[in-house]
């Protein structure tokens, strides 16, 4: 099981390595833009948030957002090698576990959304940015990571179209990324709105980074939500397995 | 080597009226293959012979039947059974974003194969498939043939005691089609089951020792290629009529030409396929 993860994790490696100066490039423009547009341009007007500056309020939103996306975007190709190439079917005419494929892929995804927020860490310190990185910071980023490649997975395998999948990007990503507590708290949100996105992982990964990042205390329950969207987004790749054999 | 029993699939599709539907793919199949055999699976467009090959590649799950490898279940043994089939799918499904060794490598680390001999099994493969200098190039860059041979070397590299060829040679120039055919009668000497799906019955004549001819799901004949065709009459009549090409059947070449010399049109003279035990075996035309 662990050596068919290996293999898994080895291919998506294999196609990283190929492409490495170019995901570098690729994911260093949007962390920039953000940075420049809401730390530099919006935030230098905006009053301190907490006892720090906008930007310290911003950048783990920004790692937060940006692990939601890479982290799912890594593993949408895995709807074209199901739908249009095919390749998927190696995988599944071969002795390995569904599980093995699951895990293999969400791992790659994971190490493709750290590295863009390694990216994001030393842009945010040259842009003078203050905060923390604690193993639980890392942690938390973990998590969220592994959330939505779960999603990115389950999405994937029972998306028809590559429409849809797009469809999938700006009715879900898009909205979670501006208003899940990135760019602003969530309590600025009408009631109704505010306990909505509350229930949303990116909101909890938002508001863990922020505060480990800040040294203060964080909430268990936002710890205890991930990790619940964990567990029930591995159930739903195992079941997403299933369905394409129907 | 490979038994099925009582086969079924069904899938849900909508009718004309726009409503979920039950089609029957896969009607009742009962085939036993021996060790060693190659075996074809016959049919036109639709007739079933792919959602077999997918079933029994455990690709897709039947609705009902058992299938089974040297004892094996798919209910309870796929990882074991898995390790046994090698499969040549009709799409070719390389990975895009590997090179040809990459590709390669990774079905050979799916097979849980050693680095030396992993290594060494790639080598003699793409040597056997005249492709040792493509091994870094995109598959992306490779022909039409040579992704097929490709495909068949892929599958063999985990040295599979059953290997399953759907539509192997579609598409293909003659020339790469006998070499493919050239490939799978060298793993018929190397003792690999092979169950190969066919449009072509002159490429079932070539290889099979018997074949199975589905039609709407159902098996409607099984024999060798010869008896088969000896069914309707090796050779073929044909010529035009007054609103139909029309046709007979002969058992020898003298009684077709002699009767050819009869009819007050252009006639051709050829071996009977497919369609011919097809017009014998269902009454009408394929796919009419």
């Amino acid at each position: 099981m662990l050596y068919d993860v290996w293999t898994v994790f080895w291919r998506d490696w294999v196609v990283l390595k190929h492409r490495m100066i170019k995901f570098i490039l690729s994911r260093m423009v949007a962390p920039m833009l953000y940075l420049v547009a809401f730390g530099w341009g919006l935030g230098r007007s905006m009053p301190p948030i907490g006892g720090g500056s906008y930007i310290d309020f911003l950048v783990p939103g920004i790692l937060a957002l940006n692990s939601m996306n890479i982290s799912f975007n890594s593993i949408t190709p895995v709807h074209s090698e199901r739908i249009y190439h095919k390749s998927l079917e190696e995988y599944l005419v071969a002795p390995i576990r569904p599980l093995a494929f699951i895990i293999g892929k969400i791992l790659a995804a994971v190490l493709r959304g750290l590295i863009s927020s390694v990216i994001i860490v030393v842009l945010a310190y040259l842009f003078g940015a203050n905060f923390m990185i604690t193993p639980l910071f890392v942690l938390v980023l973990i998590f969220n990571c592994i959330i939505f490649a779960e999603i990115g997975f389950g999405a994937a395998m029972t998306i028809h179209s590559y429409e849809d999948m797009g469809r999938f990007n700006t009715y879900i990503l898009l909205p979670m990324s501006f208003l899940c507590g990135t760019f602003f708290a969530t309590d600025k949100l009408p009631l109704a709105a505010k306990y909505f996105v509350e229930l949303l992982p990116l909101t909890h990964t938002s508001y863990l980074l922020r505060n480990i990042g800040a040294g203060h205390d964080f909430s268990l329950l936002s710890a205890f939500v991930l990790a619940l969207y964990m567990c029930v987004g591995l159930l739903v790749c195992i079941w997403a397995m299933r369905k394409i054999k129907e | 080597m490979i038994k099925i029993e009582g086969l079924v699939k069904k899938y849900q599709h909508k009718n004309a009226q726009n409503k979920n539907e039950w089609k029957t793919v896969v009607n009742d199949l009962n085939l036993h293959i021996e060790p060693g055999e190659i075996f074809g699976l016959l049919g036109p467009n639709g007739a079933g012979k792919t959602t077999t090959i997918r079933m029994l590649t455990m690709l897709t799950q039947a609705t009902s039947g058992e299938i089974m490898y040297n004892g094996l279940n798919v209910k309870h043994d796929q990882e074991a059974m898995k390790a046994l089939i090698g499969v040549v799918p009709q799409q070719i499904n390389f990975d895009q974003d590997l090179t040809v060794g990459e590709n390669m490598e990774l079905h050979a680390r799916l097979h849980h194969m050693g680095k030396e001999n992993r290594r060494q099994r790639i080598a003699e493969l793409l040597e056997y498939v005249e492709l040792s200098d493509r091994v870094n190039d995109n598959v992306r860059l490779l022909s039409g043939g040579m992704k097929r041979r490709l495909l068949i070397a892929r599958a063999l590299i985990h040295n599979p005691k059953i290997l399953f060829l759907d539509e192997p040679t579609v598409a293909l120039d003659p020339q790469v089609r006998r070499r493919i055919w050239d490939l799978i009668r060298r793993m018929h000497r190397e003792d690999v089951t092979v169950l190969l799906t066919t449009h072509y019955i002159e490429e079932a004549e070539h290889l099979c020792n018997r074949v199975a001819i589905l039609n709407k799901g159902k098996l409607i004949a099984l024999d060798s290629p010869k008896a088969l065709c000896e069914r309707v009459g090796r050779y073929v009549v044909e010529w035009d009529a007054l609103d139909e090409r029309d046709f007979r059947f002969f058992m020898t070449r003298e009684a077709a030409a002699e009767f050819a010399a009869t009819v007050d049109a252009a006639t051709t003279i050829r071996r009977s396929n497919l369609e011919d035990v097809f017009v014998e075996l269902t009454g009408r035309k394929v796919n009419v």
